[in-house]
């Protein structure tokens, strides 16, 4: 405990440091645009289109070759694997598409949740194995950060105390190896929304697993000013009876990250986590007009928040990208206001927009 | 780990941030004016003046005859138990002048290190048995806020894993228990500067230390808002032969109280925060008082002018702080008073003044607040050595 063995130069801090705050600088959040290829079907599914690799590389792609000018909005996106490797019709492969635009490049690490024996039906997260190979590949290959998702669940007897330590443990060694090999990693501890609960019990566990994550992030010589952070927003259960307005949102959710996160961590990206578009801005805008000092950028992380007036538009017939790109931009746009608090809810919104985007027990 | 069983209720937890902010208001210090018995000795003895109760009362007398102008420096005064039961000449309670000027009293309530069995010399602290029971007795008494120190040392193989651990659970179970009883915890994890290691293991060694503190915090569910930090500087060990700039201290501190230390604890006065469920606004709480280095002088190191100047460095380093940083006002200011009064009472109201200027001449150590960082500046963000 008493000796340092630094795990990065001063080099390599640097470049961490600035790709994380390149992803994050002033209005621009993340689009996650990671689906595996079964959650992909799901998405497809709701707009009747068969779930084919070249109809995820052709939506990918109306998004991917969106105007330049949507670099003022996204900062980053996050691939999955299979889409790394994809090209848009004249043959560019996505990172250059992407990179051109000066947007980073972020690639999904997780292998998904294996179940934690003697638990209520808890997981942890694999893909540690190989995972620095891997990770020096995708560097090579044009990613700049990775993202990894933990889950945690709210019952009366979740998460236990294993599950937060095992979870936070693996968050920490997924951190650690994505530094070593030049990725920033997103940090994703998310709590599902499943459940009855109220606000302050989300509000008490989300502390409890925040603080728990940055404890194991510090034990495992992590540099946070290298790092991105990935939480759910503190809400109730979406089962719960009592309804809360999107202040009460913001303020339990500042206060449980003022409690947290130090400031050291340059950026905090939200996941929408089911909540529906227009919900996922109105809650973030919330957190931003809050004038209670803030040291990290309080952003967006969305995938299905971003994606699913693109996906209604778009329906799978290519005379409709151009419409299906205008939505996705008219999302961005809004999301890079509400990270400036700017966000003036027009009171006219669009079903797809406030369709709730909630699946149960939401695994990728 | 699922269900909250809540420790305090919003008006137990109003009161405990309301006093924080109390204390480390904008320009405000504490003063530590809590030394032991056979720490008075030492002071005293150095003026040639007898270590007598009536001394001691004296002593402190002289300190705290300050009139109102000292309001606008000190936010807090800490006492040891005796001095809590003492009074002035006019038999005005300590207590109560203190008060009158619209400052907060604390008290120290740690009795003092005890070895940890296996390892290198390192030690836990004491004074948990009974601790809610006194806390109560303080309260009624007049204190608001409390003082518990820990200690950690560095050298080859110090401090270990158990001694880091095992004092973060005792300053965790301590504040909860301040808290309990209305009481504003200021916890303090000092490593000492003694050794020769450089500005860099200090560093490691300050970060591992406050997580493990406040990860300890959030384990016993302590209201952060409601508490105060006395953290020490990141500084080299005192026979540390690599010399270092005011600056690089003040990088070094910032950079790993930022890696740490959670925005909640600290408060700025700028804004004001809405409490859930209400509309009653609870200002941002607490700070972070850095020791000052005038309590390492006993052991020979960083003289005052050099705190000072580190202090100073602190306040204008360009890395953003989300909380207020204010200092705690210990062997620096009471040196003057003490070598101006030399145990004469012909001497007390001179001492006096000699302390009210000493604390104005500190004061100008604050930082104006604005933070442009000047010449240093781009030199030191860039480098991201830290």
């Amino acid at each position: 405990m008493t000796h340092q063995f630094p795990a990065l130069s001063p080099e390599q801090k640097k470049a961490l440091s600035d790709i994380a705050q390149r992803i994050v600088a002033s209005g621009k959040g993340i689009l996650a645009a990671d689906e595996s290829v079964g959650t992909m079907g799901n998405r497809l599914q709701r707009i009747n289109v068969e779930n084919t690799e070249e109809n995820r590389r052709a939506f990918r792609e109306i998004l991917f070759s969106s105007d330049a000018s949507i670099n003022q909005n996204i900062g980053g996106v996050i691939l999955f694997h299979e889409t790394l490797y994809q090209k848009d019709s004249n043959g560019k492969p996505f990172p250059a598409l992407i990179k051109e635009k000066g947007i980073v490049v972020g690639i999904k690490l997780d292998k998904g949740t294996a179940p934690l024996a003697g638990t209520n039906g808890e997981t942890t997260i694999q893909g540690l194995d190989g995972l620095s190979e891997r990770c020096a590949q995708y560097k090579k290959d044009g990613a700049d950060f990775g993202k990894w998702r933990a889950v945690l669940k709210i019952t009366s007897t979740t998460p236990s105390q294993l599950a937060i330590q095992e979870n936070a443990n693996t968050l920490a060694r997924y951190a650690s190896i994505c530094q070593q090999n030049g990725l920033v990693p997103i940090v994703e501890p998310e709590i599902l929304p499943d459940g009855d609960h109220d606000l302050q019990r989300c509000q008490y566990v989300t502390e409890k697993v925040l603080a728990a994550v940055y404890k194991a992030l510090n034990d495992h010589h992590v540099y946070l000013e290298g790092t991105l952070l990935k939480p759910n927003m503190v809400t109730a259960g979406h089962s719960c009876p009592k309804k809360y307005t999107a202040q009460d949102v913001a303020i339990a959710t500042v206060t449980t990250l003022l409690r947290t996160v130090p400031a050291a961590v340059p950026g905090i990206c939200f996941l929408s986590g089911g909540q529906s578009e227009e919900e996922a801005s109105v809650n973030l805008n919330a957190m931003n007009q809050l004038s209670v000092p803030k040291p990290w950028k309080l952003t967006f992380s969305y995938g299905r928040a971003l994606q699913a007036s693109a996906l209604a538009a778009w329906v799978g017939k290519n005379e409709n990208r151009k419409a299906a790109q205008e939505a996705f931009r008219k999302r961005a746009q809004i999301n890079s206001l509400a990270c400036r608090g700017q966000y003036v809810v027009s009171g006219k919104t669009d079903t797809a927009a406030t369709q709730s985007l909630f699946t149960a027990s939401y695994t990728y | 780990m699922t269900h909250q069983y809540p420790a305090l209720t919003a008006e137990q937890k109003k009161e405990l941030s309301d006093i924080a902010l109390r204390i480390v208001a904008p320009g405000k210090g504490i003063l530590a004016a809590d030394e032991s018995v056979g720490h008075m000795a030492k002071r005293l003895n150095q003026i040639g003046v007898e270590n007598t109760e009536e001394n001691r009362r004296l002593y402190r007398q002289i300190l705290f005859s300050a009139d109102s102008r000292v309001k606008k420096c000190i936010g807090g005064v800490i006492f040891f138990h005796e001095t809590m039961y003492q009074k002035a000449d006019d038999g005005t309670p300590f207590v109560q002048m203190i008060k009158d000027k619209g400052i907060v009293v604390g008290i120290k309530v740690d009795k003092g290190v005890v070895p940890l069995a296996g390892t290198d010399g390192e030690t836990t602290t004491q004074g948990l048995d009974g601790l809610s029971e006194r806390c109560a007795q303080y309260k009624k008494d007049g204190a608001d806020f409390a003082k518990w120190r820990c200690v950690l040392k560095i050298s080859e193989n110090t401090p270990s894993a158990l001694a880091i651990m095992e004092n973060a659970n005792v300053l965790a179970r301590y504040a909860s228990i301040c808290q309990q009883n209305g009481i504003v915890p200021i916890v303090e994890p000092e490593i000492l500067p003694d050794g020769d290691h450089d500005l860099k293991r200090c560093q490691y060694v300050t970060e591992k230390v406050l997580a493990a503190v406040y990860k300890a915090l959030s384990d016993h569910h302590v209201y952060l808002e409601g508490t105060l930090l006395k953290p020490n500087m990141v500084t080299p060990g005192h026979s540390c032969p690599t010399k270092y700039s005011p600056e690089e201290i003040a990088m070094a501190t910032v950079t790993a109280l930022r890696r740490t230390v959670p925005p909640a604890v600290p408060g700025t006065g700028a804004g004001t925060w809405w409490g859930p469920g209400g509309r009653c606004p609870v200002d941002p709480p607490g700070a972070i008082t850095p020791l000052s280095a005038g309590v390492t002088f006993l052991s020979g190191g960083q003289s005052e002018e050099e705190a000072s100047i580190n202090l100073n460095a602190i306040n204008t380093c360009p890395l953003m702080r989300p909380w207020a940083l204010t200092f705690s006002y210990g062997r620096a200011l009471q040196a003057s008073a003490l070598s101006a009064w030399r145990g004469q009472q012909d001497n007390a109201t001179a001492a006096t003044e000699e302390f009210v200027n000493g604390l104005a001449a500190l004061g100008k150590y604050e930082g104006s607040g604005d933070d442009s960082g000047a010449a240093g500046q781009s030199l030191y963000v860039a480098n991201h050595a830290y």
